[in-house]
């Protein structure tokens, strides 16, 4: 059976690629930021996932307004990455691992989530990026994917306890996946920032440090709040707090912190990295 | 309760249905830059580019004046916008600044401030 070793939630700022690809990890600007990871490099080499399934948003690259999925999820062989519009070399595409796509489609229909299945998807920085940050160096990673998008571009978005509720029905039907694997479940985006409007560059670190604290024992908390008051509280784009409580949601009830992680500022972002390790029976 | 909860945020337009269709044509002409050919199109003739994707004049002088918080106001996603701004050579800083008239050095003093 298949077995969920844990989650990382990271950020994925467009930036950090740019950072990436010209060398920068070790200036002093860069540095701190970067150094974050190393003890996530290790758990990894430890834990040694087979799959990653990606909790992310899409930022305009696969999907536009003219079909707006609320939740996406891939079911492709391989998922490739493409320009954004910046100029920026697209990452070596990802493997994707269709039967585990197949599967949890499946098990989350029957569970009345309404979802949107896609046989190619392309990914954008908010999946590329966190795979580079994870596994540094590395053109092809050594895990399959499958990657599911939330919408987070247009109101109205899922909400926040939508969300959990999702996270936990990928968790529960991965402990039902008959293959033997071990999963890592991952989130990205956030936290604080805002990009757009008169309130361009508001950061919260009050809130942030809150969401780190109650992602890892208390993440009901969360989902107490309207996307409103996310907004509000942790900025616009700030809003990608639901991808994090997706994938801890996908986790069981006990759960043990491992590393924690804030950095300010990354562009334009309060850069957040958790890594929880799931605490099931082997 | 219900007031608490719909009161408008300062500084912050919520990309809703209603900004959806305002920004349509504005929005869907970002993501067209998505592929490098559109872009140097939408270079060697921006007006005849905005033109095409059907932009109404108001979106049009705000392109023309790279009026950023403008271009939200009628309608643009700022996720789409930011292919345009790419364009043009500005990055998500850049922006900010000039969404918040700020230089882009206080822009970025404010931003290493807030995480100290």
């Amino acid at each position: 059976m298949a077995r969920i070793v844990g989650s990382i939630m990271t950020s994925h700022v467009p930036a950090i690629g740019g950072a990436i690809a010209r060398g920068l990890q070790e200036e002093a600007d860069w540095k701190p930021f970067f150094d974050g990871y190393e003890p996530v490099h290790r758990w990894l080499e430890e834990a040694r996932p087979d799959i990653a399934v990606v909790f992310y948003n899409d930022h305009g690259l696969n999907f536009f307004l003219d079909k707006m999925p609320t939740f996406a999820i891939g079911a492709a062989p391989s998922y490739r990455n493409a320009d954004e519009g910046w100029e920026l070399r697209p990452a070596e595409p990802f493997p994707g691992e269709p039967d585990l796509s197949w599967h949890l489609i499946d098990s989350l229909v029957a569970d009345e989530f309404d979802i949107t299945s896609c046989q190619e998807m392309l990914v954008d920085h908010a999946f590329t990026i966190p795979m580079a940050l994870l596994w540094p160096g590395r053109a092809h990673r050594p895990v399959k994917v499958v990657p599911i998008a939330i919408n987070t571009v247009q109101f109205p978005l899922p909400t926040a306890a939508r969300c959990f509720k999702l996270g936990q029905s990928v968790g529960r039907a991965i402990e039902a996946y008959p293959q033997d694997a071990k999963v890592l479940v991952i989130g990205t985006g956030g936290l604080s920032h805002q990009l757009d409007g008169a309130r361009a560059g508001f950061i919260n670190r009050r809130f942030d440090q809150l969401c780190l604290e109650k992602l890892v024992h208390e993440p009901f908390a969360l989902t107490r709040y309207t996307n409103r008051e996310i907004v509000e509280l942790a900025g616009s784009q700030g809003i990608e707090i639901l991808m994090w409580i997706a994938a801890r949601a996908a986790l069981t009830h006990r759960v043990r912190r491992v590393h924690s992680h804030y950095h300010v500022p990354v562009s334009n972002t309060a850069a957040g990295l958790l890594l929880l390790e799931n605490r099931t029976a082997a | 309760m219900m007031a608490v909860i719909n009161r408008p945020i300062p500084g912050t337009t919520l990309f809703d249905g209603e900004q959806a269709q305002r920004g349509y044509a504005l929005n869907r002409m970002c993501f067209s830059f998505n592929d490098q050919r559109n872009r140097r199109a939408f270079l060697q003739d921006e007006d005849g580019y905005c033109a095409h994707y059907g932009l109404d004049r108001a979106q049009r002088d705000a392109v023309k004046r790279r009026d950023f918080l403008g271009m939200i106001e009628l309608g643009g996603n700022i996720y789409y916008l930011a292919k345009l701004a790419g364009i043009f050579g500005l990055n998500v800083q850049d922006i900010g600044a000039q969404q918040t008239g700020l230089s882009v050095e206080a822009f970025k003093a404010r931003l290493k401030r807030a995480g100290e």
